[in-house]
């Protein structure tokens, strides 16, 4: 195929996609505006807002009675219709498609509406009942560890679930012989990429062939395929998984869709209708995915010339509530590089895996990278501080060296190309890094906090399939050894010579479509707009494995290998037809615009669709024993991707490319931000199929990891209620804070892949965050940060932690102090009447009611205690809740102490308070005092109005209060948000 | 003002892309939901549905809006424009759209059409933004894919190249 490779004319170029006419008119169809039969129901899922409580009962029985709801199911039908899912682990670690016996965190799917539409299906959420017996949660993975922890899964007995120590070289007498062991302690934040597009799926379970047909913007992997099918109990041909041409994004998190997949699956089943389910933000931001939040205890081995002779590596990821397949693959995808870009042969690692009360862990774009190289980068970093060095210059001494290729790294990973020292003297120089440095001095003599970072990294691509095999030990994984990865493609030309590609790759705006139609376009000897690159995927009709599916940055030396195979066979069936026709040997023809013709005779050609249209017009004028028709597969899994070997080396990735950054950032002495000066990325990501798509992708990177940096992290409270529920709570980074970085691109083509091409998608996510942090450090001469570095984290760097507002000259009637999700607050009021008159009104239930703000009921069930019916909300996030309150302490007509709860499908709520009566002029003093946790939608979506809406309904209490005791009629048609939008002067 | 029933299906008739369209809607109904489930248009795009990414902006009487805080019923009566709208009726791009294909504007282009929408309206009021205006304009809409750089590169080139 050497002329093919001469012929090259569009891969390499900067071709404008072919996917972006249909996405800028807006007629695309993503998986919202798929067809759907008629009589297609919807559903909508009940979550939890406890982080962890035992489901003591779950009553449906008014939500099934609702106009339009079709059927109600819960962890009982789950539990009887479906099974648990398999697990990378060998732990009883049970997840249903809904809560059964317990929840574990806040937004776990505890029942499922089916109903007419969507909107129905919400208000039947409402009328479900479900009794929670709230449990101590485990949400901070350090305090998770301990002895008196409470457990997630009492069958496992520890919130560890495995802990693995591995050695490679001679750790030991590297640490023995160092000059100076550098420590570092960190811990990397819970973060996601959050595609705007949430989860779709429509299933329809087809009962004359016990099939469940299923469209979703599913992204694979498909060693998922058979985690679904076996819950579902049939075979993997009896799950039918379609994936349209178009999704709104996926950066790893859509490959989380599996447990909805079945959870529609089987409802779909139980109604005899096809049913679709649409995710919406919060579920999205508190139930989807997360990457795992990592404590690592790192600890480098260093000579006193800056010589880094050993890693000692602790890690801890916390994946949350469950372990959904595959997990715990961030801590394992990274391991065969886990020495970096660092020539580094001694190496020591124990890798621990903790269960908390969180939303389960996932793949999300860097798959693990971030929070390693976090750790490394801060140390070598760290190690240029201790030593008095340059940084850059530890980063240089420490490199990999030139013309070592391919290299095997300490645990196992096969660095196939590459020239690291030369990268980055090739990015000193075009990035012009000592401009960089006098622009340092310079703001520096002005007064600011200037600061340089720098990081360099390997960026890993099309993961081992063997990669999870090194959780097991040696003996187990030897029984059932994995390793490879499947790629597959398919051209077809059609009898008018028409191309067309389907293949496995299942983008979410990655250009797929375009590069391959550059690399047939190229084989062919045609223009990439003769191409059409079908990429909708049906697993009942194309060619996958299990490997199938866009994550890990498997396209460039993966699918795209793999069309590159079936465009060859193609090209060598109809060199054989047409040499038939030319009569020249197959070997001396070449394909050149649309024509296949005799190299030494260019004037004997035939045309390409004729030649094509041959195999299927005349297919008995074939060459001898050739097919019919013109259509090829190719399947492509690279031999260098094997099982772990006995020294528990693996080469997880298939290629390695170098990514070295570095930047400028000034830090705002008065608000702590962290404003990026400049930015140089270079990559070197082997052959480069499309520049245009290779920067689009480091760009895409780099704005998530600013994100990750700077702003972005899923929030607990410490009860495990989840406080990020919204996109103005997890701030995601707009064009107002992403600058453009300037990228430098080299192409060291890889060895191990015909196309020369490497992985370019993840780089950024994995040197960014760190390159910024070791700006920092360096502006402010620090070393324990904790990404994000928000304005609030720098401030408390730069001036100490914040102290309480001392000049409160306001006289305020009410302070209220939220405390994460804990609301306090406290005040006094004068209301009309005797304190006796007022203490009468409270403890009258008629009166009572009256005068709490959305009361519907309350009936009085013991002595003291009520139960009332309340509709109550915080902005856009209203709902009914079940309120318990008892009052106890209770000194006529004195002093009493309030305490209870709210229960509702929007969250949960205890909390107790004080009121005390006195005597006033003009009527009864009354002083109170409350402290209320949240948890729940109110608690997620809710946290930046919960202090304006406390003190809005608090007033709004007394009011009525006041208005109740004075005999006057209590006007309750405004509802008190209103009264809080007036008190900002927002509504007249 | 007329009274909504709640639970009732209203009819609700706008001009959508200068053509009268007629469907059903409770009151409670979002106009994302409308415009794409009733009325059946693709560019409407549903990405947070509490108005901060601006997946979903349409114009509304010229007025950008976020259709996902929008209500049906409220927009009966109205015009509506949707990205639908931008090209040619024999699918040539506009040269905004074009100047996003060139520069790499977009890559899933789920938050592509609502940006359109707004840069619409906004180049109307502001033809030649500077690229500091332009970032503070974009930065109304969130896109978890691009860094911003293409689409700030085609709308300033896009500009550029336009007559005043």
């Amino acid at each position: 195929m050497a002329d093919a490779a001469e012929a090259k004319k569009y891969l390499g170029q900067p071709v404008e996609r072919v996917e972006d006419e249909i996405l800028l008119m807006g007629k695309a169809q993503y998986s919202d505006h798929l067809p759907t039969r008629a009589g297609t129901q919807h559903a909508a899922i009940l979550r939890s807002p406890h982080a962890h409580a035992k489901i003591i009962s779950v009553d449906t029985s008014r939500a099934e009675k609702m106009p339009g709801v079709t059927a109600v199911m819960t962890g009982d039908d789950v539990r009887e219709m479906s099974e648990a899912f398999l697990i990378v682990l060998r732990q009883p670690i049970n997840q249903w498609a809904l809560a059964v016996e317990k929840v574990r965190y806040v937004g776990e799917p505890v029942a499922l509406v089916v109903a007419r539409d969507r909107y129905i299906a919400e208000d039947a959420l409402s009328e479900i009942d479900v009794v929670y017996e709230p449990m101590k949660p485990a949400i901070d993975q350090e305090e998770a560890v301990s002895d008196d922890a409470p457990i997630v899964h009492e069958t496992v007995g520890s919130n560890v679930v495995s802990t693995r120590n591995f050695s490679y070289g001679d750790p030991e007498a590297a640490f023995a012989e160092a000059d100076k062991v550098v420590k570092l302690k960190i811990r990397y934040p819970r973060n996601s990429q959050t595609p705007l597009e949430g989860f779709v799926v429509t299933a329809d379970y087809h009962p004359g062939e016990d099939l469940y047909d299923v469209a979703s913007n599913y992204q694979g992997p498909f060693t998922s395929h058979p985690v679904m099918s076996m819950a579902l109990r049939v075979k993997n041909s009896q799950l039918r998984m379609r994936t349209p041409q178009w999704s709104g994004g996926g950066f790893g998190v859509k490959v989380q869709i599996f447990p909805y997949v079945v959870l529609i699956c089987i409802a779909s089943k139980k109604v005899g209708k096809p049913v679709k389910w649409v995710e919406d933000k919060l579920e999205h931001l508190s139930a989807a995915a997360a990457a795992p939040n990592r404590l690592i205890k790192m600890e480098a081995a260093v000579k006193s010339d800056g010589t880094v002779t050993g890693f000692r590596f602790d890690q801890q990821d916390d994946y949350g509530a469950f372990l959904r397949a595959p997990m715990p693959g961030p801590l394992y995808r990274m391991h065969g590089i886990l020495t970096g870009a660092y020539d580094i042969t001694n190496l020591a690692v124990t890798n621990r895996v903790v269960m908390t009360n969180k939303c389960p862990s996932a793949m999300v774009r860097g798959f693990g990278g971030p929070q390693m190289y976090y750790a490394i980068e801060r140390i070598m970093h760290k190690v240029a501080v201790e030593l008095e060095m340059d940084p850059l210059d530890v980063i240089r001494k420490n490199l990999v060296p030139a013309g070592v290729f391919p290299y095997r790294a300490a645990a196992g990973a096969l660095l196939d190309s590459g020239d690291y020292p030369a990268a980055i003297e090739k990015a000193v120089e075009d990035g012009a890094l000592d401009e960089l440095k006098k622009r340092r001095d310079e703001r520096r003599a002005a007064g600011k906090k200037y600061g340089i970072g720098y990081a360099a990294i390997v960026e890993p691509a099309q993961s081992n399939m063997g990669y999870l095999s090194n959780i097991l030990p040696r003996d187990e994984r030897q029984r059932n050894p994995k390793g490879g990865a499947v790629a597959n493609a398919t051209v077809n030309v059609d009898p008018l010579g028409t191309v067309s590609v389907t293949a496995d790759s299942i983008p979410q705006g990655q250009g797929h479509m375009t590069i391959l139609s550059q690399i047939v376009a190229d084989v062919l000897g045609l223009t990439p707009d003769h191409i059409k690159v079908n990429l909708d995927f049906d697993t009942a009709k194309d060619a996958w494995s299990i490997a199938t599916g866009n994550y890990s940055s498997r396209f460039s030396s993966a699918t795209a290998v793999a069309c590159q195979k079936a465009a060859e066979k193609v090209r060598a069936k109809l060199s054989r037809i047409a040499s038939q026709t030319l009569n020249v040997p197959p070997d001396q023809l070449e394909f050149v615009e649309g024509k296949i013709r005799d190299t030494s005779n260019i004037e004997n050609a035939i045309n390409f669709y004729r030649a094509a249209g041959s195999a299927h017009w005349t297919p008995g004028n074939l060459p001898d024993e050739m097919e019919p028709c013109v259509r090829e597969t190719g399947s492509w899994s690279p031999p260098e991707l094997e099982s772990p070997n006995d020294k528990d080396q693996i080469n997880t990735s298939l290629t390695y490319g170098f990514v070295f950054d570095f930047c400028g950032i000034e830090i705002d002495d008065d608000t702590g931000e962290v404003k990026i000066d400049r930015y140089v990325t270079l990559h070197d990501s082997g052959t480069l199929l499309n520049p245009l798509i290779a920067d689009g992708q480091v760009h895409g990177a780099f704005a998530w990891a600013v994100g990750c940096a700077l702003y972005e992290e899923f929030v607990y409270g410490d009860d495990g209620s989840f406080l990020t529920g919204t996109f103005a709570d997890y701030l995601v980074p707009t064009s107002w804070e992403v600058p453009e970085p300037e990228i430098i691109h080299m192409e060291s083509p890889s060895m191990v892949t015909p196309l020369g091409a490497k992985g370019i998608g993840e780089g950024n996510c994995m040197s960014t965050p760190v390159c910024l942090a070791n700006a920092v450090a360096d502006a402010l001469d620090v070393d324990d940060l904790t990404l994000p570095l928000t304005p609030a984290k720098i401030s408390a760097l730069i001036h100490g932690e914040e102290k309480p507002p001392t000049n409160d000259t306001i006289a305020a009637d009410t302070s209220t102090k939220g405390e994460g999700n804990v609301l306090q607050g406290s005040g006094e009021t004068v209301v009309p009447g005797e304190p006796q008159d007022v203490w009468d009104t409270l403890l009258d239930p008629e009166a009572l009611a009256a005068v709490i703000p959305g009361c519907h009921k309350l009936d009085q069930v013991g002595d003291n205690s009520y139960e009332a019916d309340v509709s109550l909300g915080v902005g856009p996030v209203r709902g009914r809740f079940k309120a318990n309150v008892a009052l106890s302490d209770m000194i006529e007509p004195e002093k009493a102490t309030l305490s209870g709860g709210l229960i509702g499908p929007l969250g949960a709520s205890r909390g107790s308070g004080h009121v005390t009566l006195s005597a006033a002029d003009g009527g009864t003093k009354v002083a109170y005092d409350y402290a209320i946790e949240l948890s729940g939608t109110v608690a997620s979506v809710g946290g930046r109005l919960l202090e304006g809406a406390a003190k809005a309904l608090v007033n709004q209490f007394f009011q009525r209060l006041g208005a109740q005791v004075g005999g006057e009629p209590v006007t309750g048609d405004e509802p008190w948000w209103r009264g809080l939008l007036r008190s900002l002067g927002l509504v007249k | 003002m007329p009274q909504l029933n709640k639970g009732a299906h209203h009819p609700v008739t706008l001009t959508l892309n200068g053509d009268e369209v007629t469907g059903h809607a409770e009151p409670r109904m979002l106009l994302s939901d409308f415009l794409t489930h009733e009325i059946g248009i693709t560019s409407c795009h549903v990405g947070c549905e509490h108005g901060v990414c601006g997946a979903c902006t349409v114009l509304v009487d010229g007025t950008v809006m976020r259709a996902c805080l929008t209500l049906a019923v409220q927009a009966d009566g109205t015009e509506v424009e949707t990205a639908e709208n931008l090209a040619s009726d024999d699918g040539e791009l506009s040269g905004l759209q074009q100047a996003f294909k060139k520069h790499h504007g977009l890559q899933c282009g789920y938050c592509t059409p609502g940006i359109l929408m707004s840069l619409t309206a906004y180049l109307k009021e502001n033809p030649k933004p500077t690229e500091e205006e332009l970032r503070d304009m974009l930065s109304g809409h969130l896109c978890r894919c691009t860094g911003y750089v293409g689409m700030v590169k085609a709308v300033l080139d896009y500009c550029e190249n336009q007559e005043t």
